[in-house]
């Protein structure tokens, strides 16, 4: 797609905020208006992050409106169901197969979303859901902090945005020892959706 | 195409756009959403950055610098504008010489702060001129207008941005910047202009009144105050983000969008109001701009759909104007998809945090915690917080601050309280960067009129909440540098407090032992409990493992609110990969069967098989 209504949901600490930044790079190299906005509280102690990424040819407001997200990625399971709201009738959710329980959870007073019933809230809105191993994958390489990277491996599959482009800006984001991990990272996230 | 553009927030902006404009200092005490327009700026090695003790001192340093001719920033978050009151009200009389521009970052919604306010009005309290960018491109151009506007007009400038023009990030067109010789900061001795003696005071009154005229004509032709033509049927006065929203709610009526807010250029209000059927003002929070058309008796609604509570966004803009008809009711997204309901994440301390002992131990003095299956008890003790991450303290399981107000108020409160002759034992806890800030003036009051309090400070060698800033107790400067480290201990020792603990935070049975004998002293005392911010260590070394033979899932752990021990099933587990391991270990000393340990030969053989 070309002009984009992007909400990148997570916890605190998954790397959200720079993929978000990555995105922006590459969507503003591409010619594109871009405006980028996040909702982070308290998040580096342990709350949610959501980002608004709106790309198109001239944007206003940074903020995505309640059923205008054309895409949902989530790096955590329930943080998506959380998104759904902001989800078009025919948006697409990005779903990294992790669960990141939240105290209320561990400490027993609240109930985690079963699979189960992440996907029947999501289904209410969206039109075709990618569950992906991101975390798997991100360990497989040997560095879980890959995920961003990843999942940007993902979402690039949908975006009107170079291959070259992506990666540029991928190099020029992150300290050239962890390059190498992180394109490997990006390319096992085109596959988990190509596949 | 060679033009320059960045992909920056608006703080970015905001910082990038006074450097370009020439400014030699800047000063700032951190708060969010402000905090990283001197962060950014404290990159340039060019200039003179640093970290103030607090906004007042921060004003303080930028109005000396610009009476002796350095271009000069000042950045706060909008509560700090009010400990910054004072030289900010004093320097609106008495001028500028090179140009001084004061940004003031308010928060809508009150998303990371104590409290919601509206920063425009001291821009008409103290008579000075106001710039407001609704995106990055504005704050970069307007910050370097802003300059010129301060020398001009002989005044300060109030810039004022808001959360989400500081902390959204859009593409910037960048210019050059301007070239400044690196000229020696020269001081030109004016006793009217520079002492504000009740005479010269009074003499300065009318020329501030003067100045506010000829500001209001300059307000009629800035760049930053444009109509956008569209269908006559609708005008909108906006400004800020609020201008962004409107714009996309209404994309075919007419603007008038105001970025230079104060003094209002009346004229071209009057002539927008002319030129449109119906006038509406859409602004975020206080009816500022409304107020002010409505003074010239120009028929406009404004506050009467859009809520003057919280931050806008476009669907409360939708609902609003849909609510006076002049929004079609198909334009307004019927909400037949109602969200469901999810556990939440409330922020908490983190694993390793070193607040998280102190918090236990007055949690369990002060009857706080309950452990699974228990009543909630009385609660004993009254324990006065304040501002910094230890305010998450007050949140369960800990639960253990009971005020929080503003910066350094928990020293003052509790004199107060003991004062006014409660019971129970009294207990202000503050951070180190706090009780610099604004603490140690309670503290003065607090020895000297004999108040029997005891003052927990905090001190984890940073200011953590917002991000880890330098402060005057690091030894380091903003830019880097180091300095002289301010002793807290000489501090409160040179202040007079006799009863003196150090003690340290990962230490649980010290805590309490100090605790209790500082209370019971019957004196004034001060526990400064010492630890280093966990954020930055490493995680998932050794991490502290649960021995299911010993442990009896009793759940006393869990009253740490430690977010890395957590319950699965009637289990209780430590999640590897958030324990700071041998860092904290207070898990360790509470547990009453000796179930957890590090497991370090467990520990090395999970890694392996990982890798």
């Amino acid at each position: 797609m070309k002009n984009c209504n992007l909400i990148i949901a997570g916890v605190g600490g998954q790397g959200v905020i720079l993929a978000g930044n990555v995105i922006g790079e590459a969507a503003m190299s591409s010619g594109y208006d871009i405006k980028k906005t996040d909702t982070i509280g308290m998040a580096q102690r342990g709350g949610n992050v959501i980002s608004h990424l709106r790309i198109a040819q001239k944007i206003y407001s940074p903020i995505i409106v309640e059923g205008e997200a054309d895409i949902v990625m989530s790096f955590e399971k329930m943080e998506a169901a959380r998104c759904s709201n902001f989800l078009k009738s025919d948006g697409i959710v990005i779903l990294n197969n992790r669960a990141i329980p939240p105290l209320s959870v561990s400490r027993g007073v609240e109930h985690y979303p079963t699979d189960e019933e992440i996907i029947s809230i999501l289904k209410q809105k969206a039109d075709k859901i990618y569950f992906v191993e991101g975390t798997k994958k991100a360990e497989e390489l040997g560095n879980a902090r890959t995920l961003n990277i990843f999942m940007l491996g993902c979402l690039s599959c949908f975006l009107d945005i170079e291959d070259s482009v992506w990666r540029e800006c991928i190099i020029k984001s992150l300290p050239s020892r962890i390059v190498g991990v992180n394109i490997a990272a990006f390319e096992q996230g085109i596959e988990a959706i190509k596949i | 195409m060679s033009v320059n553009k960045k992909l920056l927030s608006g703080n970015e902006a905001i910082a990038l756009g006074a450097y370009h404009a020439g400014i030699k200092i800047a000063a700032a005490y951190p708060g969010t959403p402000s905090t990283e327009i001197l962060e950014n700026l404290s990159q340039f090695k060019d200039i003179y950055a640093e970290w103030s003790t607090n906004e007042k001192v921060a004003m303080e340093v930028g109005v000396g610098a610009s009476y002796a001719g350095a271009r000069t920033l000042v950045a706060m978050k909008h509560v700090g504008l009010n400990v910054a009151a004072d030289p900010f009200m004093a320097v609106a009389i008495t001028g500028v010489n090179a140009g001084l521009v004061v940004v003031t970052a308010d928060d809508p919604g009150a998303l990371s702060s104590q409290n919601e306010q509206d920063n425009r009005h001291f821009a008409k309290l103290a008579k000075i001129p106001m710039l407001e960018p609704s995106d990055s491109q504005e704050a970069y151009e307007m910050m370097i207008t802003a300059f010129d506007i301060s020398e001009q007009f002989d005044t300060p400038v109030l810039f004022r941005t808001t959360t989400r023009v500081s902390h959204s990030k859009a593409v910037v067109e960048l210019g050059d910047k301007k070239e400044t010789p690196g000229v020696k900061g020269v001081f030109k001795h004016n006793f009217q202009k520079y002492i504000m003696l009740p005479a010269n005071a009074r003499f300065r009154r009318p020329l501030v009144e003067e100045r506010v005229k000829n500001l209001a004509s300059y307000s009629e032709t800035s760049s930053f105050n444009r109509i956008f033509k569209g269908d006559d049927k609708l005008g909108i006065i906006s400004s800020g983000m609020a201008y962004q929203y409107a714009r996309e709610v209404f994309p075919g009526a007419s603007f008038l969008k105001l970025g230079f807010t104060y003094p209002m250029p009346e004229n071209l209000i009057r002539k927008f109001a002319l030129k449109v059927k119906k006038l509406v003002v859409i602004e975020e929070l206080d009816p500022f701009i409304e107020e002010y058309v409505r003074s010239l008796c120009i028929e406009v609604t404004g506050k009467e759909f859009i809520s003057i509570i919280g931050e806008l966004t476009q669907d409360i803009i939708k609902k609003g104007s849909y609510s006076i008809g002049i929004l079609a009711e198909n334009e307004v997204k019927k909400t037949e998809y109602t969200a469901p309901k999810l556990p939440g994440r409330l922020p908490l301390l983190c694993p390793g945090c070193p607040h998280t002992g102190t918090f236990y131990t007055l949690s369990n003095l002060g009857q706080r915690s309950v452990l699974p299956g228990e009543k909630p008890r009385e609660p004993k003790l009254i324990i006065t917080g304040d501002i910094g991450c230890y305010t998450l303290g007050a949140l369960p399981p800990l639960s253990a601050i009971d005020t929080c107000g503003c910066m350094g108020a928990s020293i003052g409160n509790a004199i107060g309280m003991q004062k006014a002759g409660v019971d129970e034992k009294l207990i202000a806890v503050i951070g180190d960067s706090t009780f610099l800030h604004s603490g140690i003036t309670g503290l003065i009051d607090a020895v000297y009129n004999k108040a029997k309090i005891t003052l927990i400070i905090l001190d984890n060698k940073t200011t953590a909440m917002t991000g880890h800033q330098e402060h005057p107790g690091t030894g380091k400067t903003a830019q880097g540098e180091e300095t002289v480290a301010v002793s807290l201990e000489s501090i409160v020792r040179a202040i007079g407090v006799k009863n003196i603990q150090l003690v340290s935070a990962w230490d649980i049975k010290a805590l309490k032992n100090s605790v209790k004998t500082s209370i019971d002293s019957g004196e004034l005392s001060v526990i400064i409990v010492s630890g280093a911010c966990a954020v930055d260590l490493r995680r998932g070394v050794d991490p502290g493992i649960i021995d299911v033979n010993k442990c009896t899932a009793c759940g006393l752990c869990l009253a740490l609110g430690c977010p890395a021990i957590q319950k699965d099933g009637d289990m209780i587990i430590i999640d590897g990969s958030l324990c700071v391991g041998d860092n904290c270990r207070l898990c360790r000393q509470i547990c009453p069967n000796k179930a957890i340990s590090p497991d370090g030969a467990r520990q090395s053989e999970r890694i392996s098989e990982e890798l």
